[in-house]
């Protein structure tokens, strides 16, 4: 139905013309679903733009033809595409809410679509617009017509996405990361919920995805995509069983996924032995009770309710959950850029829960007890150079300066594999894999006892994430650290951590080995969670 | 909408003690100024005894909280005192002349906004195109000229080598009469009475000064209309508006423009803002009888109960403006007022 014959796609920028897509052909055939898998700058969300032609301004086709249902899209007039944007082709976006006109209730956003494109008359739209809300499985559709995205949960805004996108019964739909950004549950929820309207009205679908795992479990036939080409095409399980480019091979092993271990995430050339770390029997870090309640509009928030737990020296704890759990408002309290409402935290046997937030910078504990942050872009100043970003916890809080200093600082790099010459660049000249060390860096410059680790590959791509990960695993057979790793990726703990904790609304509710916990699940939470990590096909040989 | 009017019940409240600060501040401030009142109105030739007496009729000898309470316990009476330069109440004045100055400030600024925000859009949509440096260029012009000489400019070109303006005197040329007052707007009282020919006389007037504020105010308002709408435009819910085949009209001013309205808002409310600030000039070169003109003669000559009213009445009008503001915010984005 979709066919794309040598599209190639230019963007003009001021350091010249940059090849985003350099000739690629693709079909997708009625009711098939096509998943193009590829990691950033790979071209794949820039070939679905093309197709749509909504490439933003510096964008161009240079070469190639679309066809789409006999319909040549690339000489199709502007008004025309207009009447094929979203009754023939839709898509679907990742960061649903920002995806929504932030002003404009939902219902009328879908009414908007409905009358553009004649299906509905401004009498019935809204009734049509509710009927669209129901078949995204709205709950009580008509009371969430009226609603702004603001007051929708983020799965709830994704369904209204589709919603907008499926109003029109189009035969194609692009689905571009549409999970990125929600939980797992969610991811699930709205991906199988895509699936079956998708099966249900015979629709075609390209689903666009970084995630291997994702794209081997709903779609029929995945192409890989790489610097603007197509590398591979095949089933799912033929890509993971036998991937036969070396580009496939890595992104498979790179994918975190059950009976793989650490090491076998990286191309097999750089593997070396997993080091081994020591965890000792002395509790490093003792939670009790830790509870903490926010004042909100209506009667208290209680955000976290009561939990205890330990760390031991050397030991590595994974903390799982999903949005609205309390895992960051734990792992924040921890750190002590929070106050807990009650509870204790003995660090070392010290309670350094009486310490507050605001003074605990002077602690002598503080250097022992270091975080490495989610976004490792919006965590560095973009003022500051990667050199100066590690020393400033030195200067800070070690009183190091001049040479001493410096001399640490190239040590580090050293240590977390960043090359000498990318200290002296600004966070915006260095790539995200770049800018995970430097914030790994920082933190471990003071040679913590502790390191928090929130989400700390939830930004990068999986052959990145499989280095950051492994890197963090040698530092810790180095230096000795415990880990406190929060995380939603249950595959990515399964790897790293030797002991887990599952919280849910506040509460754990699942806690143990990591083996036991994921191998054999006692909450029908945690099962939930571990059904719900979509799991590729397993690999004959890694 | 509970909650919406709840919060503009709050945003009234609070405008109560910034109100009371006016008070004493503007209070403290003309008695700080330098210059004694009682002295110059005593005249040049006067003794030692008659200004004392003078003195001792303005009130001025007493101690400073004594003065202070008679003159809030003559506010709550709605009393401003009486002007020393023009021997009429403040009230009756500010009453008369405020109007004037809304009146052009206004009508300058719905001139500005009208080829600003077009001008605007225009530029977002097409940038880095000759529209947008003509657009550019234009609008720097205007803010790079002093209204004083725009508005000569203006009545050297369009009074004395055209002819096509009214002499600049005034809100009204003398062969009219001025319309019944109502509001104290010329052109809403004269609209009211059904008395076209002063309207259109009124509107004469009214042009060569509002074109000169308006000149001088397009620049902030076309820039932050352009900003406002490039990076609404660049938002993630205009490519799915897009993708879902929305007409450009629509995408265009359905989504973008209604998001983009926030930034142009709070401009619009700074640069009303400072233009009653700069209408002085243009008062002064048009011979328009605004509060700006009037506050300026009363300090030259230590007014102390005039520039005590003008400060008052400029501070009210500053707290409604905020408040107006305020509204519209909650008016056009509904996450407001809820959060």
């Amino acid at each position: 139905m979709l066919s794309i014959k040598d599209l190639a796609v230019t963007f003009k920028t001021r350091k010249g013309e940059v090849d985003a897509v350099r000739g690629i052909s693709l079909d997708v055939g009625k009711g098939e679903t096509l998943g193009i898998v590829g990691e950033s700058g790979s071209g794949k969300s820039v070939t679905s733009y093309a197709l749509m032609r909504i490439l933003d301004a510096g964008g161009e086709i240079r070469a190639g033809d679309v066809t789409f249902g006999g319909i040549d899209l690339r000489a199709a007039s502007e008004r025309d595409m207009r009447d094929i944007r979203g009754r023939e082709v839709s898509m679907i976006f990742q960061n649903p809410r920002a995806a929504l006109n932030p002003i404009r209730r939902v219902g009328h956003q879908i009414k908007d679509v409905l009358i553009r494109h004649a299906q509905a008359t401004r009498q019935n739209a809204k009734q049509k617009a509710i009927a669209a809300l129901e078949a995204v499985r709205v709950n009580d559709a008509a009371a969430r017509y009226d609603a702004y995205p603001f007051e929708l949960s983020g799965g709830m805004c994704q369904r209204v996405v589709i919603a907008i996108a499926l109003a029109c019964n189009p035969q194609l739909l692009i689905a571009d990361e549409p999970t990125t950004g929600l939980d797992i549950t969610t991811q699930k929820a709205v991906m199988d919920l895509v699936g079956d309207l998708a099966a249900a009205r015979g629709m075609s679908m390209i689903l666009i995805t970084h995630d291997l795992g994702l794209a081997s479990q709903y779609a029929d036939r995945i192409v890989v995509m790489k610097d603007g080409r197509i590398v591979e095409d095949g089933t799912p399980e033929t890509l993971f069983t036998d991937p036969q480019h070396p580009y496939t091979q890595k992104l498979v092993n790179a994918t975190p996924r059950i009976g793989a271990s650490i090491r076998s995430l990286l191309p097999a050339e750089i593997r070396t032995a997993e080091p081994v770390h020591k965890v000792h029997d002395r509790p490093l870090l003792d939670v009790r009770d830790l509870v903490k309640t926010y004042p909100g509009k209506s009667g208290p928030v209680h955000a976290v309710k009561g939990v205890s737990f330990q760390i031991k020296a050397g030991q590595s704890l994974g903390l799982v959950g999903e949005s609205g759990s309390g895992k960051s408002t734990t792992s924040e309290m921890i750190v002590r850029l929070q106050d807990p409402t009650s509870g204790h935290i003995l660090f070392d046997g010290q309670d350094i829960a009486a310490t507050p937030a605001a003074r605990f910078m002077r602690h002598p504990v503080r250097r022992d007890i270091q975080m490495v942050f989610q976004d490792a872009t919006d965590s560095l100043n973009p003022r500051d150079t990667a050199a100066s970003a590690i020393a400033e916890p030195m200067s800070r809080i070690a009183g190091l300066s001049g040479a001493k200093r410096r001399d640490r600082v190239a040590e580090l790099a050293e240590l977390v594999g960043l090359p000498q010459p990318l200290l002296s660049r600004f966070p915006h000249q260095l790539s995200g894999g770049q800018k995970a060390r430097v914030g790994i860096a920082r933190a471990i410059a003071l040679e913590p006892k502790l390191l928090i680790l929130d989400e700390p590959t939830a930004a990068l791509d999986v052959s990145i994430q499989a280095i950051v990960l492994n890197l963090l695993v040698d530092l810790r057979a180095r230096m000795g650290m415990s880990y406190l790793f929060v995380s939603h990726d249950l595959n990515v703990v399964r790897l790293l951590c030797d002991e887990v904790l599952v919280m849910k609304e506040g509460e754990i509710v699942d806690q143990g080995p990591t083996a036991d916990v994921m191998g054999a699940p006692k909450h029908p939470y945690t099962r939930a969670l571990i059904d719900a990590a979509p799991q590729p096909p397993r690999p004959v040989a890694a | 909408m509970a909650p919406r009017s709840r919060m503009i019940l709050g945003r009234m409240a609070q405008a109560i003690p910034v109100v009371m600060g006016v008070v004493v501040i503007s209070f403290l401030l003309t008695r700080a100024l330098p210059g004694d009142p009682a002295a110059y109105f005593a005249g040049p030739a006067a003794d030692e005894a008659s200004i004392a007496q003078i003195r001792e009729e303005l009130g001025l000898d007493k101690p400073l909280f004594q003065q202070f309470i008679y003159y809030v316990s003559d506010l709550s009476r709605g009393d401003l005192g009486t002007s020393l330069t023009t021997g009429q109440s403040v009230l009756s004045d500010l009453a008369a002349r405020l109007p004037a100055s809304l009146e052009l400030t206004l009508a300058a600024l719905l001139l500005s906004c009208a080829i600003a925000i077009p001008l605007g859009v225009l530029a977002a949509t097409r940038p880095g195109t000759w529209v947008d440096h003509l657009c550019r260029v234009l609008v720097t012009a205007g803010v790079s000229m002093p209204t004083f000489f725009t508005g000569i400019l203006l009545i050297y070109v369009f009074y004395y080598l055209a002819g096509v303006a009214p002499s600049p005197l005034g809100r009204l040329d003398f062969i009219y009469l001025s319309p019944p007052h109502v509001t104290g707007f010329y052109l809403i009282d004269a609209a009211l009475a059904g008395d076209w020919e002063t309207w259109g006389g009124a509107l004469k007037q009214l042009v060569l000064p509002a074109t000169t504020l308006a000149l001088f105010t397009l620049a902030p308002i076309a820039r932050m209309t352009r900003a406002a709408m490039l990076s609404a435009l660049s938002s993630d819910f205009i490519r799915t508006a897009r993708a879902a085949g929305l007409t450009n009209r629509k995408v265009l001013y359905g989504y973008a423009f209604r998001n983009a309205l926030l930034p142009v808002v709070t401009t619009l409310g700074m640069v009303f803002s400072f233009t009653l600030g700069a209408n002085v000039l243009v008062e002064r070169v048009f011979a328009w009888p605004g509060i700006g003109s009037y506050a300026v003669e009363a300090l030259v000559v230590s007014d102390y109960a005039a520039v005590q009213g003008f400060v008052l009445a400029m501070a009210l009008l500053f707290v409604a403006l905020n408040l107006v503001i305020d509204i519209a915010y909650a008016l056009i984005d509904p996450r407001i007022g809820l959060k």
